[in-house]
C-alpha cells in the first residue's frame, strides 16, 4: 500500500463506488417503468450506453479535464489516458486515486444517463450514443471541474458536496434543452401516453435509494464527519419529501400515488445532494419538505404544456438541485460541516457563491446542450420516423421485445439468414 | 343487427377509440390477440438466436350494432385504423341473432342501443 492511505476510507469508498454504479441500472429501471411497454428496452439501454460511454470518455479524457490543475474553467491533460493515475494517494484524501478515479467515474455514468428521460420513446439510439460521449466531456467533465475540481466555483468558495453543479442542475437544464431540440413525441398532448409498469417505477427508486448512500455518504472521500453527515442527512431529507408529497397529493387528489411517492424519494434525494455534509439533520428535513413543493408544482405544469420533457428530469434534478445549492447558503453550519457558516449564521458571503453556481450552472448546462444536440441533429436524424414511434423503439431499434411471448415465434437457422425478406422494422 | 368485428394495429387503437366515439358508437368490447395477415415478418435476435416473428400483436374491437350502425362503425374502424401500409388489419361484419341486456334483461335491438343514463 502506498504511504498516506487509509484502509478504513479505502474500504468504505470501495463500497460506495459500487454503489453510485448501480444507481444507473436503477435508473434505467425506473425509467422503463414510466414508459410504454414498447419502448422499455430502448429506455433501458439508453442507461446501459451511459455506463459504456461514459466510462471510457472518463477513462480518456474527462477525468483529465475534470481534475487534473486548478484552472478556472477547465482542467488540464495530465491526467488524460488515465496517466498518473494509480495507488498513490490523490491530494486532500487517503484514498488511491484509482478509487478517487472510479467513485467520480459512476458520478459521470449516471449524470449522463438521467439526461436520456427527457428523449425517450422516440430519439433515435445511435445519435444518443454520440449525445452521451460529447456531453460526458463537454458539459459534465467542465462542471465537475468547476464543482469538484478545483474551477472557479470550489475556489469562489461555492459548497457543493455531492454535485449539485455538476450532476444535479447540469442534467436537469440539459434535459430541458434536450427535449426542446429532439421535440415532442408525435401523440404527445392528444393521448394519454401512461406509464407500464409503477412496479418497475417503485423499486428503481428504492434502489436509487440505497445507492444514493454511496453517493452522498462517499462524496467526502472519507469516513470522516461531514461523509456520515450526509450519509443520515440521505436518509432524513428524502423521507420529508415524501411525507409533504403525500399530503400534497392529498390535498389535490385525495389520494396518495405511488409514482408520486417514487417522484419524491428521487426529488428529496437530488435535495440533499449538494447540502449533505453542510446542514444539521434538522435543517435537511426542511430542506427536504420545503423542496418538495416547487418540483410538485413544476411537474402538474409541464404536462400542461407542449415541452414533452417526458420523464420530468427538470423538476425532480434541476429545480431540486437549484433549491439544495441555494439552501446551503441560508442554512449551512461551521459547528456540523467545519467548513463555513451561511446566512442564517450570519456568514452572507456563502449565499452570493451559491447564487453565483445557481444562475452559472442551467445556463452553461442548457445552452451547450442545445449547441450539441443541433450540431449532431445536422449530421444525423436524431429522431426515429412517426410510424417507427408507433410501432416502437423496442423492436425498431434493438431487434427484441421486452415481453415477447414467443408464439409464432420461427428459428432461424444460419443459412436461412439471406432468404428472409426485408423485415417490416428495418424499410428500405 | 350485425356484429362488426375489428382487427387493428395496436398503435392506432386509440385512434379507432376516438374514431367511434365521434361516430358515437358507444358500446363495444376489444381484446388483445396475435395474428398475421400478409404483412412481412420481422426477424429478432435473442442472445445469437435469431427468430422470425410470425405474428404480431393486434386488438380486435367487437361491436355489436343495430342495422343502422353498421356502416358508421364500419367507418370508424376505417378510419381510425388506417395507416396505409400492409398490416393494417381487417374488418368483419357477421349477422347477430340475438342479444340480451343482462341488467335489465332488453333483448336484441334494445339491448345494443346505448342507454342514455
Amino acid at each position: 500500500m502506498s504511504p498516506g492511505i487509509d484502509t478504513g476510507d479505502t474500504a468504505w469508498m470501495l463500497v460506495a463506488t459500487a454503489l453510485v454504479l448501480l444507481m444507473t441500472p436503477a435508473l434505467g429501471l425506473f425509467y422503463a417503468g414510466l414508459v410504454r411497454s414498447k419502448n422499455v428496452l430502448n429506455t433501458f439501454m439508453m442507461s446501459v450506453a451511459a455506463i459504456a460511454i461514459a466510462t471510457v470518455t472518463w477513462a480518456a479524457i474527462g477525468y483529465s479535464l475534470a481534475f487534473d490543475g486548478s484552472g478556472a474553467l477547465i482542467g488540464g491533460l495530465g491526467n488524460a489516458l488515465m496517466s498518473g493515475v494509480d495507488f498513490a494517494p490523490r491530494e486532500g484524501t487517503a484514498i488511491p486515486e484509482l478509487v478517487f478515479f472510479a467513485f467520480q467515474a459512476t458520478f459521470c455514468i449516471i449524470t449522463t444517463a438521467l439526461i436520456s428521460g427527457a428523449v425517450v420513446e422516440r430519439m433515435r439510439f445511435a445519435p444518443f450514443l454520440v449525445f452521451a460521449a460529447l456531453w460526458s466531456v463537454l458539459v459534465y467533465a467542465v462542471m465537475a471541474h468547476w464543482a469538484f475540481g478545483g474551477g472557479w466555483l470550489i475556489s469562489g468558495g461555492t459548497l457543493d458536496f455531492a454535485g449539485g453543479v455538476p450532476v444535479e442542475m447540469a442534467s436537469g437544464f440539459s434535459a430541458l434543452a434536450a427535449a426542446l431540440v429532439v421535440g415532442a413525441r408525435k401523440d404527445y398532448g392528444r393521448q394519454a401516453l401512461l406509464p407500464h409498469n409503477a412496479v418497475y417505477v417503485l423499486l428503481g427508486a428504492g434502489l436509487l435509494w440505497f445507492g444514493w448512500f454511496g453517493f452522498n455518504g462517499g462524496s467526502g472521500f472519507s469516513t470522516g464527519n461531514p461523509s456520515v453527515l450526509a450519509f443520515t442527512n440521505t436518509l432524513l431529507c428524502p423521507a420529508a419529501t415524501l411525507v409533504v408529497w403525500f399530503a400534497l397529493d392529498l390535498f389535490h387528489g385525495r389520494k396518495v400515488t405511488a409514482i408520486g411517492a417514487a417522484t419524491a424519494i428521487i426529488v428529496g434525494c437530488v435535495l440533499i445532494t449538494p447540502a449533505g455534509g453542510f446542514v444539521s439533520p434538522g435543517w435537511a428535513m426542511l430542506l427536504g419538505a420545503l423542496g418538495a413543493v416547487p418540483s410538485y408544482y413544476l411537474i402538474v405544469w409541464r404536462t400542461r404544456t407542449r415541452v414533452d420533457e417526458t420523464l420530468d428530469v427538470l423538476a425532480a434534478h434541476g429545480t431540486a438541485g437549484f433549491i439544495g445549492i441555494l439552501f446551503i447558503g441560508f442554512f449551512a453550519q461551521q459547528t456540523w460541516n467545519g467548513v463555513s457558516d451561511g446566512l442564517l449564521y450570519g456568514n452572507a458571503g456563502q449565499l452570493l457563491d451559491q447564487v453565483l453556481a445557481a444562475l452559472a450552472a442551467p445556463a452553461y448546462a442548457f445552452v451547450m446542450t442545445f449547441i450539441l444536440l443541433k450540431a449532431i441533429g445536422a449530421v444525423m436524424p436524431l429522431r426515429a420516423s412517426d410510424r417507427e414511434e408507433a410501432m416502437g423503439m423496442d423492436v425498431v431499434q434493438h431487434g427484441e421485445e421486452a415481453y415477447v411471448t414467443g408464439e409464432g415465434a420461427i428459428l432461424l437457422l444460419p443459412d436461412d439468414h439471406e432468404k428472409v425478406a426485408v423485415p417490416v422494422a428495418d424499410p428500405g | 343487427m350485425k356484429l362488426v368485428i375489428g382487427i387493428v394495429r395496436p398503435e392506432q387503437a386509440n385512434q379507432v377509440l376516438e374514431a367511434l366515439y365521434r361516430a358515437e358508437v358507444r358500446g363495444f368490447s376489444m381484446s388483445r390477440v396475435q395474428g398475421h395477415g400478409g404483412e412481412m415478418d420481422r426477424v429478432e435476435t435473442y442472445r445469437g438466436t435469431t427468430v422470425q416473428m410470425g405474428l404480431s400483436e393486434k386488438v380486435r374491437f367487437e361491436v355489436a350494432v343495430s342495422d343502422g350502425f353498421v356502416d358508421r362503425t364500419v367507418q370508424a374502424l376505417c378510419e381510425g385504423g388506417r395507416t396505409g401500409e400492409v398490416g393494417d388489419g381487417k374488418i368483419f361484419v357477421v349477422p347477430l341473432d340475438h342479444a340480451v341486456r343482462i341488467r335489465t334483461g332488453d333483448s336484441d335491438e334494445g339491448a345494443v342501443t346505448p342507454v342514455s343514463k
